[in-house]
């Protein structure tokens, strides 16, 4: 307990920072996943093509190495300067959404055929077809893995901490620069991350609740 | 893709649709050419900054850092899929205890994000007096993450055979544990075994966490031969590198997984599982963690 309160300065923000971290990120690759989504189902080859060889080198990818590139190399091609949080907005960013457009997908495979049918007879575009008619009921019906995919999100947060981010997954460094029992901390922010997931859990069953799709 | 989103394009929409492939073609070249263009501004292909894969030393070393990645994934994967077995035997156990302690440790190690893992036995345990090394804090990390959401994947192909499996066996005066091991397990893993193998893809891409406990893996080394002012910094060449062979080994292992999917749906030996609800009960018990994602 004396390792929480004598450090309460660095656990608040810290925290506060990957929660900061965990909802750019999420906006960021829900965004991008269902654009990534919409590619992958277009009737357009190319564009089917282009979102299948991102999803396939990104999923195939690990985060650590995602992060040690725009961290470590990205700044030697002097393109835009990025700080540190912003290279990890973009490398959490750059990852999910692999992740959500799949989730995505395979929601829109459980939409049924004819309510597109439906759709084209009414002499709907592609684009509003998808718009209108399939990602609404497709979002709600993918709910839950889509939440898992956020709290995969939250939990590789951390790797921020190991490249320079001030967030929860760094304040092991700050403690053992104090001088304070390491272990304990870690507990502490292990205790600190648990409380997140079950509220993201608590967050997912009551969406899925009231989202249900009757089909 | 089953699901048809759109008509099958006539005369007027082929045009268009040729029009965006050629607007998309465009635009992705684009993107390419900025970034290769910066690349190459910033001298990230000259000679110099990919000479050190020709050294011998560095091409042994780099065969070194992979057999090391390959190792801490090896000791992972068989260390987690004997957590999983009996995690998962332990969460469908009669004794109510039982089934409350696996609940616990599984849904416990599947909310703590690996790493926080990996710190706790590498900078935590030596508060305790005990001695770590890099490899066991990786290895104990992966196996406890990826042993508990194994167990899940087990417990789910375990809920998705014919209830007559068991009691067929029951008939034959099995016990608990003989049913279990000799006749429910083996056939959930041959069920699961395409679920398994694409967790054993997200333990294969977790060793690289290794990396941020000074494991001696495969990113390690491409950040250490990144920093050599000897051949120029090639941090970019080394990472871009790293990246390929990842995406080799996970692309081989993804492979593997098609292959013995294919292989069982021809077996006689394969069993019409409920595929539907195992896939559901897998979405319904994500809730702790993160089935679809891992670092």
């Amino acid at each position: 307990m004396d390792v929480l309160l004598d450090n309460l300065d660095l656990f608040g923000p810290f925290f506060l920072r990957t929660i900061e971290l965990f909802l750019i990120a999420a906006v960021g690759s829900l965004v991008f996943g269902t654009i990534l989504a919409m590619l992958r189902v277009s009737p357009v080859p190319v564009f089917r093509a282009v979102g299948t060889v991102y999803v396939t080198v990104v999923r195939n990818t690990p985060l650590t190495l995602v992060f040690a590139f725009f961290v470590f190399a990205y700044p030697l091609l002097e393109i835009v300067k990025i700080d540190y949080f912003t290279a990890a907005v973009v490398s959490l960013t750059v990852y999910t959404s692999a992740f959500i457009c799949e989730v995505v997908r395979s929601g829109i495979n459980t939409v049924p055929v004819g309510q597109a049918e439906a759709g084209r007879a009414l002499g709907l575009t592609f684009g509003q077809i998808l718009g209108e008619v399939v990602l609404p009921q497709a979002l709600r019906s993918v709910v839950p893995p889509l939440i898992s995919t956020l709290i995969a999100l939250l939990k590789n947060s951390t790797i921020a901490g190991g490249f320079s981010v001030a967030e929860a997954g760094a304040i092991r460094q700050y403690i053992s620069e104090r001088g304070d029992n390491q272990l304990v901390a870690l507990l502490w922010v292990a205790l600190g991350f648990i409380i997140l997931v079950a509220v993201l859990s608590f967050v997912q069953r009551s969406l899925e609740k009231r989202w249900s799709v009757a089909r | 893709m089953t699901n048809v989103l759109f008509d099958v394009p006539g005369p007027k929409s082929r045009v268009r649709h040729r029009i965006y492939a050629v607007i998309g073609i465009l635009v992705v070249v684009a993107l390419i050419a900025f970034v290769v263009y910066s690349f190459a501004q910033s001298g990230q292909f000259t000679s110099q900054k990919w000479a050190w894969l020709e050294y011998s030393q560095v091409q042994s070393d780099l065969v070194n850092a992979i057999v090391a990645t390959l190792e801490a994934f090896a000791l992972g994967a068989v260390f987690a899929l004997i957590f999983g077995a009996v995690f998962a035997a332990g969460r469908l156990s009669e004794h109510k205890w039982v089934r409350r302690i696996s609940t616990f440790i599984v849904e416990f190690f599947r909310a703590i994000p690996l790493l926080i893992l990996m710190f706790l036995f590498y900078f935590g345990l030596p508060t305790l007096g005990v001695d770590t090394s890099p490899l066991f804090a990786v290895v104990l990390g992966l196996t406890l993450y990826n042993g508990s959401v194994l167990a899940e994947v087990f417990r789910a192909g375990i809920n998705s055979l014919p209830k007559g499996q068991s009691e067929a066996a029951y008939a034959l005066g099995m016990r608990k544990t003989q049913v279990m091991f000799t006749v429910l397990l083996p056939q959930a893993i041959r069920a699961m075994l395409p679920t398994i193998i694409s967790q054993l893809v997200v333990l294969l891409k977790d060793t690289a966490l290794g990396f941020l406990v000074t494991y001696p893996e495969l990113l390690y080394y491409a950040r250490y031969i990144g920093s050599q002012g000897v051949f120029g910094r090639p941090i970019v060449p080394s990472t871009l590198v790293a990246a390929g062979i990842y995406i080799v080994l996970c692309l081989l292992l993804t492979a593997l997984a098609t292959w013995v999917e294919k292989r069982n749906r021809r077996s006689k030996k394969h069993i019409e599982t409920t595929d539907n609800k195992a896939e559901q009960a897998m979405l319904g018990n994500a809730a702790g963690g993160g089935f679809v994602g891992g670092a």
